[in-house]
């Protein structure tokens, strides 16, 4: 079938302009662009789109709704599945997954859902104004909308799935989730609509996890979207309590004996940095990427109203070729260094989303492929002045099928630099499993648990990177939906 | 406030206050544009729900914490963080026999006082020295006194007490007969570093609480980075207090001044 019309392109920040602050890079599509854009649909009946999405949104019933001009009712459909919708149609990996599988895109472009969704996230946020929303706001939506789908947007929202109205569980249930991130907050919504009483409890000030610690402004905004849609979350009823670090400030044993937690969630994700264990890692200037994005996400260095230092220094060098990567990079160039991304393979291996590599490139991030550090050099008062590397070439493909980096010999050379942050990706936190009874950990750090999300230990649950290690909101989110599910069934069985 | 620059804050947190142990931190964050501050546990009352800590005036941070009045609120109070003190976990018996020495700098005396109260109500032998630049800048001494066999306070100045560095102190009561089997030091990096020194050479076993930058104080980010015996470490989950034989001072001090033009630029624009 031959395309009609072109992928709607969407608007962006000029690279030279945003190179050099922290505004939101991508503008999004408006009500016009969004209508033609959603026309491109061809509705199939076998979605392939939707079976490769982690939590199963129903694209082609959303999209179908954007072309109605129902806005309303197409935010009414994704919330059934997500309620992250404005984060996710931001930072998911479309590529690999909606639209890697969508038909249009086996000879031309597929559909931009991941634009669609973020666009029909945000006309909500509009529509809404600034006002908290409230759980009676939720059920009055459609009526708001006016029209015949009032009825069904009703229903639409009142229930996680698409089953008949659930009895209010009297007295409620308590559910404990640890970690506000997204398998957590996925995790608290279904509980919530289905009637149980959520507590999430978050260790560090604010909530979001890895959406307001990890992910930038310029791609994830904090205020404007992030806060709102976790907004949403605590309008179903949850409670989130910061500055509780399980393990230590309480534990899950007390959570659970003293109490009256029934069921845990755990989903702490993947917190600990990677080291490449080289030479003068301790140096002064060499970060982790955890540290260099939280001081200026959570802490907000880039903003002259905060006190948070951040050092990026006038030349700066990434190691690492994921998101994490990519964001630090980009965080690096607008806060003034001249910036490199170290990667050990080849462009078309960077794990990175293909977006984000091309929004890094447009903005004037530098990369150096097929590279690998193997010491950091300091000057006499021990601050970096250089990252020596060795040229890799492609060997033979290893077990997973990836051909594996293998140095040159003799190819050593140094690239000056004042900083290096290491984006090597990061490891589950040991605390939960070593002061809870009953959990196990595998040899990488992650919990044992099974496709449900159920641990060692009857009660406790688990999912996104606290069990996988590190990888995308998107999967953490179904994670956390279908531990959301096991935990149902045994608290209904209890 | 303690001395013209050290304040001493007694805060409601109920939670932390059940759960801390001596040598546990906390971190405050004073307001919302202020920082993450790792502050030693200096004390807590579980029936009252209290912890309190002791926090001197550095740069803008420290400002802002120490401003707050009686009756109202840090942004965010987390914690405890960080493991116990060694010989907390160490079984009843392990601590027979032992004569414990604590050498206190500035405002690591704070820290100092739960600890030493911990082993003195359970009847273990600990004499205390608390060091200062001048008779003005000790702290603690009135809390100390009875938590503890023997007070000896020293100052650089010899306005009060030994006339000398708290290490110099040791010395003195080691080669006049006092018999001390462990050792803790909490201060400054440098002294830590030369308490390390003159306890290696004395032949006592020391443990040290490492005062590292830290962001989040759970294992995040790493800023709290030191090599312990030849291996990195974070002190935030790893420490904070670690055997001061193993630890490299001279990369743990350099680590300390990271953000030191930073800081200066700050604390010029926000304290006058």
């Amino acid at each position: 079938m031959a395309e009609r019309i072109p992928r709607v392109p969407v608007r962006e920040q000029d690279p030279k302009v945003r190179a050099h602050n922290f505004e939101e890079v991508c503008y999004g599509y408006d009500l016009q662009e969004a209508l033609r854009e959603a026309s491109r649909c061809l509705h199939c009946k076998n979605p392939r789109c939707v079976a490769a999405c982690p939590v199963s949104i129903k694209i082609p019933e959303f999209i179908a709704k954007v072309k109605e001009g129902d806005i309303t009712g197409a935010a009414a459909i994704i919330a059934e599945d997500s309620s992250l919708p404005a984060v996710c149609g931001r930072v998911c990996p479309q590529e690999t997954q909606c639209e890697g599988s969508c038909i249009l895109g086996v000879k031309g472009e597929p559909v931009a859902i991941g634009k669609l969704e973020r666009f029909v996230a945000d006309h909500t946020f509009t529509t809404e104004g600034d006002e908290t929303i409230s759980p009676e706001r939720h059920a009055t939506r459609g009526t708001e909308a006016g029209g015949p789908e009032r009825n069904e947007v009703k229903q639409a929202v009142g229930a996680a799935e698409p089953t008949p109205e659930r009895e209010i569980l009297s007295p409620r249930k308590k559910v404990a989730i640890i970690g506000s991130g997204p398998a957590g907050l996925a995790c608290a919504s279904d509980l919530a609509k289905w009637g149980y009483e959520v507590t999430i409890f978050e260790a560090l000030h604010k909530a979001g996890g890895v959406l307001e610690y990890g992910i930038p402004e310029f791609r994830l905004p904090k205020e404007k979207v992030l806060k709102r849609e976790i907004d949403e979350v605590k309008a179903l009823g949850v409670k989130i309590e910061t500055d509780v670090i399980i393990g230590r400030t309480v534990t899950i044993d007390s959570l659970m004996d003293d109490e009256g937690f029934e069921a845990v969630f755990v989903g702490t994700g993947a917190g600990l940095p990677k080291f490449m264990g080289i030479p003068g890692e301790n140096l002064n200037g060499v970060f982790s990427a955890n540290e260099f994005l939280t001081r200026n996400n959570l802490m907000k260095a880039f903003r002259p109203d905060y006190l948070t230092p951040i050092h990026a220094g006038a030349r700066c060098c990434v190691v690492g070729g994921g998101n994490v990567a990519m964001d630090a990079a980009r965080t690096a160039l607008r806060l003034g260094a001249d910036t490199s991304i170290i990667y050990r393979r080849t462009e078309v291996e960077l794990p990175a989303r293909k977006e984000e590599v091309h929004h890094a490139k447009e903005e004037g991030v530098d990369f150096q492929m097929l590279t690998n550090p193997v010491e950091i050099l300091g000057d006499e008062k021990g601050w970096v002045k250089a990252l020596r590397c060795i040229r890799m070439e492609l060997g033979e493909p290893d077990e997973s099928g990836r051909r594996s980096p293998v140095p040159i010999p003799g190819s050593e050379f140094e690239i000056p630099t004042e900083t290096v942050i290491m984006a090597l990706g990061t490891a589950p936190n040991p605390l939960i499993v070593k002061t809870t009874s009953g959990l196990e950990a595998t040899r990488r750090g992650g919990l044992v648990a099974d496709e449900e999300g159920r641990t060692t230990r009857p009660g406790i649950f688990a999912g996104g990177d606290a069990v996988t290690g590190a990888a995308t909101v998107i999967l953490a989110m179904g994670a956390g939906r279908k531990a959301a599910k096991a935990i149902d069934e045994y608290l209904k069985t209890r | 406030m303690l001395t013209p620059n050290i304040c001493k804050m007694v805060v409601s947190a109920p939670r932390i206050a059940k759960a801390a142990q001596p040598g546990q931190f906390l971190i405050v964050l004073s307001d919302e544009e202020g920082e993450r501050i790792p502050l030693t546990i200096s004390d807590y009352d579980r029936d009252l729900g209290t912890v309190t800590i002791v926090t001197q005036l550095v740069g803008a941070s420290s400002a802002a914490i120490i401003s707050k009045e009686e009756g109202e609120f840090f942004r965010d109070v987390v914690g405890p963080l960080g493991n116990p003190s060694t010989f907390i976990s160490e079984g009843e018996e392990a601590h027979a026999g032992r004569r414990y020495i604590f050498i206190a700098g500035g405002l690591g005396t704070a820290p100092v006082y739960p600890q030493a109260k911990w082993l003195h109500d359970k009847g273990i032998p600990v004499d205390v020295i608390i060091g200062a630049r001048t008779k003005d800048l000790l702290i603690y001494t009135e809390e100390l006194s009875s938590a503890c066999d023997n007070l000896y306070l020293c100052t650089d100045d010899g306005s009060v007490g030994f006339h000398g560095v708290g290490t110099a102190c040791l010395e003195k009561l080691v080669s006049d007969g006092k018999v001390y089997t462990n050792a803790v030091a909490i201060g400054p990096m440098i002294m830590m570093k030369f308490a390390t020194l003159t306890c290696k050479k004395l032949g006592i076993p020391i443990d040290v609480s490492l005062n590292m930058l830290m962001v989040d104080g759970t294992g995040m980010c790493g800023a709290c980075r030191v090599t312990v015996a030849g291996k990195t470490r974070f002190a935030c989950v790893d420490g904070p207090e670690f055997n001061g034989y193993d630890v490299d001072f001279d990369e743990a001090m350099r680590r300390l001044g990271q953000y030191k033009t930073e800081e200066a630029e700050e604390k010029a624009k926000y304290v006058k």
